[in-house]
């Protein structure tokens, strides 16, 4: 009894040294790869198959915006609130942020550190342009007396809205995060796969906000 | 690093040393951003100058030119393509649709008729205290 597990024991970190030490040198690296022949792009595939239960979660307050969108409780309509010029410059923040973080993904793979540290620094500027006009615009709502209870347009509004705000929030600090990495790591392998996902994130997170202000802002002036 | 490369380059399975990730071109960023911004800025001009006066018309216009900016995006900014993840992507993402396509217009239904059934008649409200 007390043999076995002394054995157990005993062998446990070898199992970890021969495992799971992707840090260590080349000759421990061949032997990863070798030993566990799984595909490369695993992560890709997992981290779209999260980006489509995420899409799966705005569809649900889509749905409840599409259902509650027009129930103002004689409150404040869409068409009296909503400032599309400033959706507008909102949208093209987004948008802009998008190509930015394509041209950061094109001087990644020539693999220049610097120049995709400075376009991922234009997409942060761009990102943060549009929480500001968003935060904003969120400000002047509730100042007005149109916060998210005063109506179930204004509760569907903020859910869905405040949401897809939250998840570019995170985006950005998955972004800083991920430029001090570059800054210190350089584009390794894994690096690069963290752009690889972070791209398809706010890329996603621009397809969303396509719905958002053509569901949302344009449709919800009309009369 | 370079011990890394090396290896990738040995291993001779997988030229792409991003892991079968795709690789992006300046024309394909450009033609999309170029085809989003004209996108966006149709549905947004045809609203603020009051193009479409009938809004049932309008809103489809609206949805219609969403639905082309997603697969715009979908194709030049997410690469999305049959070949990718060997189509379990693609595959994925219509599985997505199809189940957003029966949340939206199934709640719409749903709650419509709700709202219809539920609304009192003129009897009923005759007899309400």
């Amino acid at each position: 009894m007390s043999d076995s597990i002394a054995s157990t024991a005993g062998q446990l970190p070898l199992a970890t040294a021969a495992a799971g030490h992707p840090s260590g040198g080349s000759v421990d690296r061949t032997r990863f790869h070798v030993l566990h022949h799984h595909p490369e792009n695993g992560t890709l595939l997992g981290f779209w198959l999260y980006l489509m239960s995420d899409c799966l979660l705005f569809a649900c307050l889509f749905a409840a915006y599409a259902v509650l969108g027009r129930n103002y409780a004689a409150g404040p309509t869409g068409a009296q609130l909503f400032n599309l010029p400033v959706v507008a410059l909102n949208t093209t923040f987004l948008l802009l942020s998008s190509i930015t973080y394509g041209f950061a993904m094109l001087e990644s793979q020539r693999k220049r550190v610097g120049a995709t540290l400075v376009w991922l620094a234009v997409t942060a500027l761009f990102g943060a342009g549009f929480l500001t006009l968003e935060l904003g615009e969120f400000a002047e709502l509730i100042e007005k007396g149109a916060g998210p209870q005063r109506s179930a347009f204004l509760s569907s509004f903020f859910t869905l809205v405040g949401t897809h705000g939250l998840h570019v929030t995170f985006g950005m600090v998955w972004l800083f995060t991920l430029m001090v990495q570059l800054a210190r790591h350089g584009l390794t392998a894994a690096n690069r796969r963290r752009l690889m996902c972070l791209s398809m994130f706010w890329h996603f997170l621009d397809v969303v906000w396509i719905g958002v202000f053509t569901f949302v802002y344009l449709m919800g002036v009309l009369p | 690093m370079s011990a890394h490369h090396e290896h990738h380059a040995a291993d001779g399975h997988d030229a792409d040393h991003d892991g079968g990730a795709p690789h992006s071109t300046l024309g394909g960023y450009a033609t999309g951003f170029v085809l989003s911004v004209i996108l966006t800025a149709i549905p947004f001009a045809l609203v603020m100058g009051h193009v479409i006066a009938d809004p049932a018309w309008a809103s489809l216009a609206l949805l219609s030119l969403a639905a082309v900016q997603i697969v715009v995006h979908m194709v030049y900014f997410l690469h999305m393509n049959a070949r990718a993840e060997g189509g379990w992507s693609l595959l994925a993402l219509l599985f997505t649709a199809a189940l957003v396509v029966i949340t939206l217009s199934g709640s719409l239904w749903v709650m419509y008729h709700m709202n219809h059934n539920m609304m009192p008649t003129m009897h009923q409200m005759h007899e309400m205290p």
